[in-house]
């Protein structure tokens, strides 16, 4: 057969798989806080670290972190990062946005989920690196409908 | 429905449907993984589904080995050859396996009941996997029946076709 | 450690967007090379390792019965290991126990990915459960957070961190350039690196890996089999690889426990007490430049918190004490199952004198490193030219 120059061709599909997740009493119960706007953590008997998120086990010692403490809302930025592009599932209007890892006050962790900075006008880059810096105190700003999920906190707000 | 399937559902021609749980006492997060894909065919692939395209099975056939597959692969994975040997095979065979599927499940590519089944074509030496049809398939008894008469069967073509392997759109019982 | 083991051949398909071949005649095309550079035939393996980022990667689940023809398992047992961005190492991990145990003689490592085929950050987000860490921003991001901790931890200024990772990007490149299986080949400045467009602050576009389709496959030996079949091997030397917790806040990941941790056990099995002066040449893992001088320090070439100044003064460019990434790297080239093993495959072009245009002059032993996860999973393996 006669050498033909083929454009290469793909095909596109897409892979859509529905899941359900157990939370689990340990991971209800902290969602459950969020509803009264409470930020609840575990505490490890044997290394006495408090964790937030709450967890069942402590992922060092491995023993069950059964005493849960209410803890504080504020904190300082261990670090952060500014958000400037997509990808799937990340639309233009989504960005940007800056996510932190924030230590809380007597937490023993780092928390470093639906934690985003906010509250001004995040677009100004040049505002976001005068105002976020590591070591920057923050605190929760709730929204005031909550569901019991990690949308429930708003924001993070930069405290002078 | 997950808001990201809203931005592939033009780019693909499968239907997704809705997908609810059974209820559950214990408290659950909802989440929907939707990832877009888009798959190189290669040459030999792209061959293979222009020849649908024109109603032709093609295979190719190693020239150490002499066997042909189908669908055309680029090399023999049994000698590691490149199968450069392109055979229009024919579009009759032997039904060498066959199941009545009958249950539902998430992403299924065609509503039940239907039967899958294992094709030997003519001239092939492996078998290819498609449905056979061209029957009622609402009397399951009566299938059975139908299926131990059936040993030879032929393809029947879509009428539109997409360059993909639904172009065929059954294989019926001669 | 068990017996000895060696890389007896190498193979790597060319780097890039691969639209012109389907994904299991891409892993045939690495598969086929390495046979060819270890001058054996099927009939001499006894087991064959593979190992991918998850299957949502490019869609077809459990991907080693997709390649069944392709990695030659037919009539062969196989194993599957994916550690994420560490499975190039684990896979050779594996390969290596399974030949030093005695219960092979020889074993193929395959690893790939064809990342062009589906949506490469979207896939590595679903690493994290969608109900408590739930991040914008993928893997840029989790790496970007980590840089600034790092930062942040050693009171790095900003400006010298910048200019560090400039160097970084710059030298990879160059490394692409002398390398003809790399993805991206292009000649950049310092300038063009530090003034590129952000993208998860402080990285930039040229600080970030590139989207890559890629195979590589390695063979590796026992010292019998090494010895008879192969004129001159690439022996491991040592072994390292340590986990880290899930949840991203639970460790300090400026010191980085799991890369330090797994490191001193590669270099106490190699018998290195001075990496920076005994090693020849390391293939460190480096998607993000800012990442690969936390790499410096956590992996022991530099002290921590002195990466930057390291970085500046030259030791780890072309030419200087330390060559790193002289293949142009993880930023030059990323396809992410195979990035790891790729650095295995480099460091043993590296130690037997067939890496061509990028060949550091005498290398002798080679340091090759991936890691994986939100940063939970480092490995390292490290080759030498003598036993």
């Amino acid at each position: 057969m006669a050498e033909q120059k083929e454009k290469p061709r793909k095909v596109a599909s897409m892979g859509m798989v529905p899941y359900e997740m157990a939370l689990g009493p340990t991971w209800t119960r902290f969602f459950e806080g969020f509803k009264e706007k409470k930020i609840l953590g575990t505490k490890c008997r044997k290394c006495g670290r408090i964790l937030v998120p709450a967890r069942p086990f402590c992922p060092r010692c491995f023993e069950p972190m059964e005493e849960w403490v209410e803890v504080a809302q504020e904190g300082t930025v261990v670090t952060w990062s500014y958000v400037n592009y997509t990808y799937f599932g990340v639309t233009p209007d989504m960005i940007p946005v800056i996510g932190a890892t924030i230590k809380l006050d007597g937490v023993d962790c780092g928390t470093g989920m639906w934690t985003q900075i906010g509250g001004f006008d995040i677009k100004d880059f040049e505002l976001v690196t005068k105002k976020v810096k590591v070591g920057a105190k923050v605190r929760a700003v709730w929204r005031r409908k909550r569901q019991g999920n990690f949308r429930d906190i708003d924001y993070w707000k930069i405290i002078e | 429905m997950a808001e990201k399937y809203k931005l592939l559902k033009d780019a693909i021609r499968l239907e997704i449907e809705d997908f609810t749980f059974p209820k559950k006492e214990y408290r659950t997060a909802r989440h929907d993984t939707v990832l877009p894909y888009n798959w190189a065919l290669g040459p030999t692939w792209i061959r293979f589904f222009d020849g649908l395209k024109e109603e032709k099975i093609l295979g190719t056939r190693c020239k150490k080995c002499n066997k042909v597959l189908v669908p055309a692969r680029t090399f023999c994975p049994i000698c590691y050859e490149d199968m450069e040997e392109w055979v229009e095979l024919p579009q009759e065979g032997n039904v060498e396996t066959w199941c009545l599927v009958n249950y539902k499940y998430y992403g299924q590519v065609k509503k039940p009941p239907y039967i899958i089944a294992q094709i030997r074509l003519d001239k092939a030496d492996c078998s290819l996997t498609h449905f056979i049809g061209g029957f009622s398939l609402s009397d399951l008894g009566k299938v059975r029946n139908k299926m131990k008469t059936v040993s030879r069967v032929k393809a029947v073509w879509s009428k539109e076709k997409h360059g993909d392997i639904y172009d065929i759109a059954y294989f019926k019982p001669v | 450690m068990g017996r000895a083991v060696a890389v007896i051949g190498t193979g790597q398909t060319k780097h890039g967007r691969r639209d012109d071949l389907s994904y299991p005649d891409l892993v045939r095309e690495a598969v086929k090379k390495v046979f060819e550079d270890a001058g054996i035939t099927l009939k001499d393996v006894d087991g064959v390792v593979y190992g991918s980022m998850p299957s949502m990667m490019e869609g077809v689940a459990y991907n080693h019965f997709y390649f069944a023809d392709a990695l030659r398992v037919v009539g062969k047992p196989l194993l599957r290991t994916e550690t994420c961005g560490s499975t190039g190492q684990s896979v050779a991990h594996t390969a290596i126990h399974w030949v030093a145990s005695g219960m092979a003689d020889v074993v193929l490592a395959v690893a790939s990915e064809k990342e062009h085929e589906g949506d490469a950050q979207a896939t590595m987000m679903t690493i994290l459960e969608p109900f408590l860490q739930v991040v914008i921003g993928g893997a840029p991001l989790a790496f970007s957070l980590q840089s600034r901790e790092w930062m942040g931890y050693y009171h790095i200024d900003d400006d010298k961190a910048r200019e560090a990772a400039s160097i970084v990007s710059v030298d990879s490149h160059n490394g692409g350039l002398a390398n003809p299986f790399a993805h991206i080949r292009v000649q950049l400045t310092k300038e063009d690196v530090s003034t590129a467009p952000i993208i998860t602050y402080p990285v930039r576009l040229y600080d970030v890996c590139p989207v890559s389709d890629g195979a590589c496959a390695v063979i590796f030996a026992s010292e019998e089999k090494a010895k008879k079949i192969c004129k001159k091997p690439a022996w491991v030397k040592g072994m390292g690889f340590r986990g880290e917790e899930y949840f991203i806040g639970d460790s300090n990941k400026a010191v980085w426990q799991s890369t330090i941790e797994a490191s001193k056990e590669a270099y106490k099995e190699a018998g290195i007490t001075n990496p920076l002066k005994e090693l020849d040449v390391a293939e460190v893992y480096n998607p993000f430049s800012y990442q690969e001088l936390m790499f410096l320090e956590c992996l022991g070439l530099c002290p921590p918190g002195e990466a930057p100044d390291y970085v500046i003064k030259g030791t780890f460019s072309p030419g200087g004490e330390l060559p790193c990434d002289p293949s142009g790297g993880v930023l030059c080239t990323n396809p992410i199952g195979a990035a790891g093993l790729i650095r295995v495959a480099e460091a043993a072009l590296q130690v037997t004198g067939k890496a061509g245009e990028h060949q550091v002059e005498g290398a002798k032993l080679a340091l090759s490193h991936a890691m994986g996860g939100a940063e939970q999973f480092n490995g390292i393996t490290i080759l030498g030219s003598e036993l």
